[in-house]
């Protein structure tokens, strides 16, 4: 490991920072990509919201930025405002809380946590990260082309996306989105296989599958989603591309547009709404499992108390693995599928509520008779779980295929799924960052700008998404330009001002964020060993691990993560890496007879060298 | 003006913010307090967990009962009624979960904040309690599933054959409807068919199309079971009621239906909502492109007497459009010239 700092330094900017395959760098470019996205996809929302809640306001103001989507007379083009929700949907599912979290975490903790020298394959990792890169710039150019970018919405249905001459984002900006899209399932998938090769593979010694912390159980479980169901995301791309390209008809048929009848016969448009589902539901597991993850070993740590229900956590995860491909066509109940269908699929979405229930509970109880510290991280675990509630409780009325059909395509299913998957990942993500920034840099964030942060965030986040449940009941359509032309739709102004309002407040607050997180990477107080008292291993890392994580050997593995407070300890947490015999005094019975086995542990072959250091 | 009132809001309550947390770091720096762990911050910030979980459940409240009348729209359909009930049984049982376990995620860590004295509960697990929560929640959810397959069954029903038939088509970016004619019976189209003014793409090979009409708006009869027939021509669109609980996409290449029965004429809901200038509304809900959200027609529901006489009142289209009749083949012209009432 010794190189000499001269030679190393000359010949390794690029390699160290750009193409590197070190997971620790890898995962801090998921972030970096992941916050700038973040703040496109916010900007576009501020700017919808603004036409929502202002729709008589002078735009004029944008024009440099917008250009000619600002009407002679200062207003948002229509077409625009559909541009503009395609692409904050698109990035924020997919770049921000797919890649920016899961690529994030998974790359960052999973050798951390399961005591691994890096991934299995360092060269796959950072092609994953490429690749999304590319996508992003892809995605990112779509944005200024002159016939704007994808507009038919982020589940893109045909025809409407099909069909150039049927909007103007479905020219270019469509086959920039597809391409884009591509380019990301690769990324997901590479990283995909790495992840779950990872964590079969390289744990440490004594690192079994009972003793890996939720984190790792939650990326595992994500990576297998993501492997099974983006492949079909890209068969529905392809047969897009044929029918836009090559004048199939996979998805359309008996069409008459623009003064002319299209040639197509025989395709069908639900058989696209099926593929896109198939990984549309899916992916708000993908998105939202890792946050429950990181969630689940914040909250313990955070509690002093041992997870609640280590078993039934793992359990509810696997069962809304399973079940999530199984749901999917709960998004279609008013397409004109048979009845029957839809029957069966509500059975199905109301039992994913089940383990849904469970975890929650046992968040509570994890949280009962505790002896809670509000470190920021903690504060954002708490806001998830509250979150997690709120929009999973609506899931309920959604899933009952008799309540959708009034529901279905209103405001309601905007503030269903803005709780319980944009907010709940995203308090995910912050906590995520809050809680490993000291393992990250090397350095603490400021923790009173993180409550800060955090209260005028949970605030801003319910002002902005509650209110939009009473306008959903009221029956107003989601995608709607304006709602002034309806009598039925022409009221609530003052509570979509309201909203826009608390999204601009909401928005802003993040820069405190922004803020808190680059001075303190560069000025925060240098971290202690171990902040947060906690007992995986990462926090058995030099404070800025280098290239292999550990400087010597990787330490051994003898407990599950979540001995906290346990009765007899003198401390309220005990390291994985502490072995049973130098516990005696808080050893549960069972526990005792482990003690025989450390030997075992201690004397297994340690086969890391194979990896090429 | 609210506006205004709303930034000041919010202004204060980020000072106020930014005060509590800079006073206590001036109190922990008198007291020369050295462990983070029991800091003033944990304080603070436990109780302002109670603070907002009381708060938010005030508003709350006081938001949902002030303006129930402006979010619960009036029903004007017989399955309306069963879909609202469901709603609101879902509301109560997700709403004492919702109330309970809010109450519980603030109330708990302000209960059990860090204070050096205490030492947490190690309490891994227990089966039982997870057993509990498992079956209670499934035993609920099974009860909404079946009152929901109940409901759901009952209005996907296939309409009665003396059903109102009624087509509507959607299109960038409007609708268009079109009734049977006297003979009860839509005729026949092809997307083939369509031009400028045909825009149906109606078949005059068939005979069922002759007397078919196509009015401004659509009328419905009280009382009486109506099955729309829905399609689209060019891209997806949804067929939606708000006041009727009724919403359909409009799919090219697939036609879709939906069977409903008004229940309250357009007069009857004027004088319920107190509103004079009041009208049913038919909206899009799929987005279709630029002119999603202005595709509007006005609904007018009518006493079944006064809909009949509406009804026979109507021109057909075919004698609205005469030049049409050259495609009418030869041998039929005289029946559709007596079935579309045009003078000879
Ligand atoms: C637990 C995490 C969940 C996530 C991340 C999630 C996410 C989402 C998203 C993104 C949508 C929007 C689809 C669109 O663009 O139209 C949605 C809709 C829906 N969700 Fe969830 N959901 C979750 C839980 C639930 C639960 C527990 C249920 C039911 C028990 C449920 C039922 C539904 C249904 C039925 C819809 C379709 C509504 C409609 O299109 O009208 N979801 N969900
Ligand atoms: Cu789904
Ligand atoms: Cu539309």
């Amino acid at each position: 490991m010794d190189h000499s700092h001269d030679h190393e330094h000359k010949e390794t900017f690029i390699t160290k920072y750009v193409f590197s395959q070190d997971h620790k760098t890898i995962a801090k470019q998921y972030l970096i990509t992941g916050i700038f996205w973040a703040l496109i996809g916010g900007a576009m929302s501020i700017i919808f919201r603004l036409q929502l809640g202002f729709p008589d306001m002078n735009l004029e103001f944008l024009r440099p930025i917008l250009g000619g989507w600002i009407t002679p007379t200062g207003k948002l083009d229509p077409e625009f405002y559909l541009a503009l929700v395609t692409m904050h949907g698109t990035i924020m599912v997919f770049f921000v809380l797919t890649a920016g979290l899961s690529g994030t975490f998974s790359n960052f903790l999973i050798p951390l946590q399961i005591g691994a020298r890096d991934m299995a394959s360092g060269f796959l990792n950072m092609l994953s990260y490429w690749f999304f890169f590319l996508s992003s710039v892809v995605m990112f150019i779509s944005i200024f082309i002159p016939t704007g970018p994808a507009s038919g919405g982020w589940v893109i249905y045909p025809p409407l996306s099909a069909l150039p001459q049927a909007m103007s984002g479905s020219g270019l900006g469509m086959t920039l989105w597809l391409v884009a899209m591509v380019f990301f399932i690769v990324s997901i998938l590479l990283g995909g296989v790495n992840y779950i090769t990872t964590i079969i593979n390289l744990r440490t010694r004594g690192m079994s599958f009972s003793k890996l912390p939720l984190t790792i159980w939650s990326f595992f479980l994500t990576a297998i989603i993501g492997l099974l169901s983006f492949p079909v995301l890209v068969a529905a791309a392809l047969l897009l591309i044929f029918d836009r390209t090559f004048g199939t008809s996979f998805y359309l048929s008996e069409i008459f547009i623009n003064g002319e009848a299209l040639p197509q016969m025989g395709g069908s448009p639900i058989l696209f709404q099926h593929l896109f589902w198939f990984l549309g539901h899916p992916e708000v597991y993908i998105v939202l499992l890792p946050a429950l993850g990181i969630t689940s070993e914040i909250i313990a740590t955070n509690s002093r108390k041992p997870i609640f229900g280590y078993k039934a956590m793992i359990i509810s995860m696997l069962g809304i693995t399973v079940l999530s491909f199984i749901v999917w066509a709960h998004h279609m109940f008013v397409t004109g599928m048979n009845p029957f269908l839809g029957s069966i699929f509500m059975l199905l979405t109301l039992i994913i509520a089940i383990p849904s229930a469970v975890k929650v509970f046992n968040y509570l109880t994890t949280l009962w008779k505790g002896n809670i510290v509000f470190t920021p991280a903690m504060m954002f675990s708490i806001g998830l779980v509250s979150f997690f509630i709120s929009g999973g409780l609506t899931g309920i009325f959604l899933g009952n295929s008799a309540i959708d059909i009034q529901l279905h395509d209103t405001y309601f299913v905007v503030a269903h799924f803005h709780l319980v998957m944009g907010s709940a990942s995203f308090f995910g993500m912050l906590a995520g960052v809050y809680h490993w920034f000291p393992k990250m840099f090397g350095r603490m964030m400021d923790s009173k700008l993180g409550y800060i942060h955090f209260w005028l965030t949970f605030a801003g986040v319910y002002l902005v998404f509650f209110p939009l449940h009473y306008i959903g009941i009221a029956g107003f359509p989601r995608r709607y330009y304006s709602f002034t032309n309806f009598d039925a739709f022409n009221m609530f102004t003052d509570l979509n001002s309201l909203v826009s309002i608390a999204a601009i407040v909401t928005f802003c607050a993040q820069f405190i964020f922004l803020f808190n997180f680059f001075y303190s990477m560069f000025r925060g107080k240098k971290a202690p060993a171990n902040p947060w008292r906690s007992n995986t291993i990462e926090w058995t890392t030099p404070r800025v691990p280098g290239h292999g994580n550990w400087p010597g050997e990787i330490p051994i593995v003898y407990r599950w993560p979540y001995d906290y407070s346990k009765p007899g300890a003198a401390e309220d947490f005990i390291l994985q890496t502490v072995p049973f015999s130098e516990t005696k005094e808080s050893n549960l019975p069972h526990e005792n007879e482990l003690i025989a086995e450390e030997e075992e542990l201690k004397n297994m072959k340690v086969e890391e060298e194979s990896h090429g250091h | 003006m609210t506006g205004f009132v709303i930034v000041l809001a919010l202004f204060l309550i980020s000072a106020i913010l930014v005060a509590l947390f800079r006073l206590h770091t001036l109190v922990e720096v008198i007291r020369g307090k050295k462990d983070e762990r029991s800091g003033n911050s944990n304080k603070v910030n436990a109780a302002l967990m109670v603070v907002f979980l009381v708060t938010s459940f005030v508003l709350l409240i006081w938001y949902s009962v002030k303006e129930f009348d402006n979010y619960n729209l009036p029903v004007a359909s017989e399955h309306g009624v069963t879909t609202d009930q469901l709603f609101w049984w879902t509301m109560v049982i997700t709403g004492v979960v919702f109330i309970i376990t809010q109450i519980l995620l603030f109330w708990f860590p302000f209960k059990y904040q860090f204070s050096e004295k205490r030492k947490a509960l190690f309490y891994p697990d227990n089966t039982k309690l997870e057993i509990i929560w498992t079956v209670v929640p499934a035993i609920a959810l099974a009860g909404l599933v079946l009152y929901g397959l109940l409901v759901w069954n009952k209005v996907m029903q296939p309409a009665p054959k003396d059903a109102e038939v009624i087509e509507v088509m959607g299109y960038q970016f409007a609708w268009k409807v079109r009734y049977p004619g006297k003979d009860k019976e839509l005729g026949g189209y092809d997307y083939r068919l369509i031009d400028a003014v045909n825009a149906f793409g109606m078949n005059f090979n068939d005979r069922a199309s002759f007397d078919d009409f196509s009015p401004r708006e659509l009328h419905l009869p009280k009382g009486r079971p109506v099955e729309i027939k829905i399609r689209a021509r060019d891209v997806l669109h949804s067929f939606y009621l708000p006041h009727f609980r009724v919403k359909m996409d409009a799919v090219p290449g697939m036609p879709t239906r939906f069977a409903f029965t008004p229940t309250k004429t357009t007069e009857e809901m004027r004088a319920e909502t107190g509103n004079p200038d009041f009208n049913y509304e038919l909206a899009c809900t799929e987005i279709c492109g630029r002119g999603h959200f202005s595709m509007r027609l006005i609904v007018v529901v009518h006493e079944p007497e006064e809909y009949d006489k509406w009804y026979a009142e109507q021109e057909s289209w075919l004698s609205k459009n005469p030049d049409y009749l050259s495609k009418v083949p030869s041998d039929m012209k005289e029946l559709a010239m007596v079935k579309a009432n045009i003078a000879q």
